[in-house]
């Protein structure tokens, strides 16, 4: 078994206070001491070069196993949307998709909550979390028959499965490709009310009271919807929410000229809602932050807005545009690789996303000033549907061990 | 009829300065001196499809018009070929329900076969808001918006405000009303941009089911019921209501939308005395307009809205394809 030392590293320890100096022992694929640790002799001591050493980043919800985009931005893993051309509602399917990055990337697939994610029958979910399946996911959409989403939040909770839900109002966004707002107008959108959000919200807080299970909503990106998950989570529920870059940077006048790489679900909000998505970081009410990478080609988004499909691809940015939340104060950098790995971790009961012995030598030396610029068309990714494009950022992994192994 | 004044577009500007723009997409794009100097443009028009025995000018002769529709539309198509054909192109439609876009390819592919025969100018209508933009961002040629979605249409507005100068000699300080489903509707996004930007005052008299949200952002007030947006207005437009509104989505009838927004000859008796009718067509006699006020000649200016449509579009056609024809001053 091999055994190393990474030294000469800062260490952003998500169960940390601030960025220092220390070494990372690792055993095969395990970490097994972090922090200010005496280095052993017999191991081979691997030179960080005084980098930011951090957990792998582990992507809460993305649409495609794109492992070039996912190592550009650091991440290690991530856990695939049940969305794909066969909704992930069966066992083998489960097992596929796990197999799909390894060795060198891990999926975690989501079980379909409900068969080809109709919202109408349970899914098989007890077989596919035998197969490998980390969580239950009710996909793009709201299951909007609140009977069934009782029982899918019962079932899971009894597999210890955390549920992670879509919040839209199906009957309110109905068909809507946009916020309701000056920019829908302007530009003849179909459109719906930012409160679609939050009435899905209250719902399913309610439900996850009644049978106590454990909730994870994938976007949140309101201010009402991040109100009614502060209150859940004083009162003590196991709710969760995340959140995407492009909520907290982007509002909703980035469509303005029909741009169809700001096509997103849920849509872009308002600058109000963009700015209480930000307060929300920083207070502590989101837990997440995912990529929601979905790669899509221009058969897909060269297209009139609302006949585009919605997705961005995020994965390569992720990191970058998360560091600016460092930058401006809102976060520190260990509580942004709590957002970023170690709560994603957590959600999905798996030993990664820490520097804790026993976690998973899964790690990123992050520079994290080095600037760059976002180019649609020079991605790793499968496609270059950034809503970014041409924007400076900062901030780069340049180095990915997956499992104790340098990529 | 009161004297037409037509003020200069603007101080100093000749030539291709007039009116810088490749396209016709949206009013958004539009100063209010270049709608000005396409309504001057227009005025011409106007006058020689009504006083001449021959129609037929010559100026684009040549030159290969597509008239695109990927939606239907009977009065807008004929009239953009009427104008094409009355300036000496050739116009050539091409209809969705006949073209290949029925058989799954895209519209950008749709988009790069009509550039690659070579068409000097292509009028494009299209149920998807900014597709008719999108289409324009991969051709070669002058493109027109007849019509994208609920997004814009742009020389429904334009014909519409040159029947609006021609009867009412100006616009600073006209009520001018826009009633009906303003939601769904390209034409009151146009003309609410057109009309505010030439000095108007719009409002904009939808039930709240069909109201945009923030249509104060386009230039109009929002007013119901629409009794109160009618009080004092020199001019009622009306909007057509799409037959699939009516079942009780939007509005829970016809009758009952006829009842509370029907433009009836009492409810007309609110606007000014001499107040101007109008509606884009095709009508619902007896749905958003009542006949006797959509015939009534002293009042309605629905027939002369579509006179005026050939008028503005030969001049939007010749104006966009000026620097094609290298007009002196438009290179």
């Amino acid at each position: 078994m091999s055994r190393l030392a990474v030294i000469n590293g800062k260490l952003a320890d998500p169960a940390g206070k601030g960025v220092g100096s220390g070494v990372i022992l690792i055993e095969g694929d395990r970490i097994v001491g972090a922090g200010d640790v005496a280095v052993p002799d017999d191991v081979e001591a691997i030179d960080a070069g005084g980098m930011v050493v951090a957990p792998g980043l582990i992507d809460l919800g993305v649409f495609a196993t794109d492992k070039p985009a996912f190592h550009f931005g650091g991440i290690t893993r991530a856990a695939l949307m049940p969305d794909q051309s066969s909704p992930l509602d069966d066992a083998g399917l489960i097992r596929q998709a796990t197999r799909a990055g390894k060795p060198d990337f891990w999926v975690h697939p989501i079980a379909a909550a409900t068969r080809g994610l109709k919202g109408t029958e349970l899914a098989e979910i007890g077989m596919m979390q035998a197969a490998g399946a980390k969580a239950v996911g009710t996909g793009r959409q709201w299951i909007a028959d609140s009977g069934v989403m009782m029982r899918v939040l019962s079932y899971a909770s009894g597999l210890g499965l955390t549920v992670i839900t879509h919040a839209e109002d199906s009957g309110l966004a109905g068909k809507a490709v946009a916020t309701s707002g000056e920019t829908a107008t302007r530009l003849g959108l179909p459109h719906a009310p930012a409160c679609a959000e939050a009435m899905a919200i209250a719902r399913d807080i309610m439900l996850a009271r009644v049978t106590g299970a454990a909730i994870h909503f994938r976007l949140v990106t309101t201010k009402a919807g991040f109100d009614l998950i502060r209150a859940a989570k004083t009162e003590g529920l196991n709710v969760t929410c995340g959140i995407s870059p492009a909520y907290l940077f982007l509002s909703d006048n980035a469509v303005t000229d029909f741009r169809t790489f700001a096509r997103l679900s849920p849509p872009l909000r308002s600058e109000d809602d963009r700015k209480a998505s930000i307060g929300a970081v920083a207070d502590g009410t989101v837990d997440v932050i995912t990529s929601s990478h979905d790669p899509r080609g221009p058969e897909d988004k060269r297209l009139p807005f609302a006949d585009a499909a919605p997705g961005m691809a995020g994965a390569e940015t992720l990191l970058a545009l998360s560091l600016n939340l460092v930058r401006e104060g809102h976060v520190s950098l260990n509580r942004l690789m709590t957002l970023l790995s170690a709560n994603p971790a957590r959600i999905l009961g798996i030993d990664a996303g820490s520097f804790a012995p026993g976690s998973a030598a899964d790690l990123i030396f992050i520079d994290p000033d080095t600037p760059w610029i976002v180019d649609s068309t020079k991605m790793a990714a499968q496609a270059g549907n950034t809503p970014f494009n041409r924007v400076p950022v900062q901030g780069r992994a340049r180095k990915i061990m997956k499992g104790g192994v340098f990529l | 009829m009161p004297d037409i004044t037509v003020p200069s577009p603007s101080p100093d500007l000749t030539g291709r300065a007039l009116f810088p723009h490749r396209h016709l997409l949206s009013i958004a794009d539009l100063k209010p001196w270049e709608i000005r100097f396409l309504l001057d443009e227009a005025e011409h028009w106007a006058k020689s499809n009504r006083n001449g025995a021959r129609k037929h000018d010559d100026r684009l002769t040549g030159m290969t018009q597509i008239n695109a529709f990927f939606e239907n539309s009977t009065r807008t198509l004929l009239s953009f070929e009427i104008a094409g054909k009355r300036l000496g192109a050739d116009v050539v439609n091409m209809h969705a329900g006949q073209s290949s876009v029925k058989k799954g390819e895209t519209l950008i592919d749709t988009a790069m076969t009509l550039n690659a025969m070579a068409a000097d100018v292509i009028v494009i209508r299209h149920a998807s808001s900014g597709a008719v933009a999108l289409i324009a961002g991969k051709v070669d040629c002058p493109v027109l918006n007849a019509g994208d979605g609920w997004h814009q249409h742009p020389t429904q507005a334009l014909l519409d405000a040159l029947t609006i100068r021609r009867r009412k000699g100006g616009f600073e300080g006209l009520i001018v009303a826009i009633c009906g489903d303003v939601l769904h509707s390209r034409v009151a996004r146009s003309n609410m941009l057109c009309l505010a930007a030439l000095g108007a005052q719009v409002r904009a008299v939808a039930p709240p089911t069909l109201m945009p949200p923030e249509v104060e952002m386009l230039g109009a007030t929002p007013y119901h019921p629409m009794d109160e947006g009618l009080d004092g207005a020199d001019v009622v437009m009306m909007l057509r209501l799409q037959n699939e509104r009516m079942d009780g989505a939007f509005i829970p009838s016809a009758r009952e939308y006829h009842m509370l927004y029907g433009l009836t000859p009492e409810r007309l008796a609110i606007a000014k005395p001499n107040a101007l009718v109008m509606h884009p067509g095709p009508m619902n006699r007896g749905v958003e307009i009542s006949s006797s006020v959509a015939d009534n000649p002293d009042r309605s200016a629905i027939t002369e809205q579509v006179e005026m449509g050939v008028a503005i579009r030969m001049a939007c056609l010749d104006v966009l394809t000026r620097s094609a024809r290298g007009v002196q001053g438009w290179s």
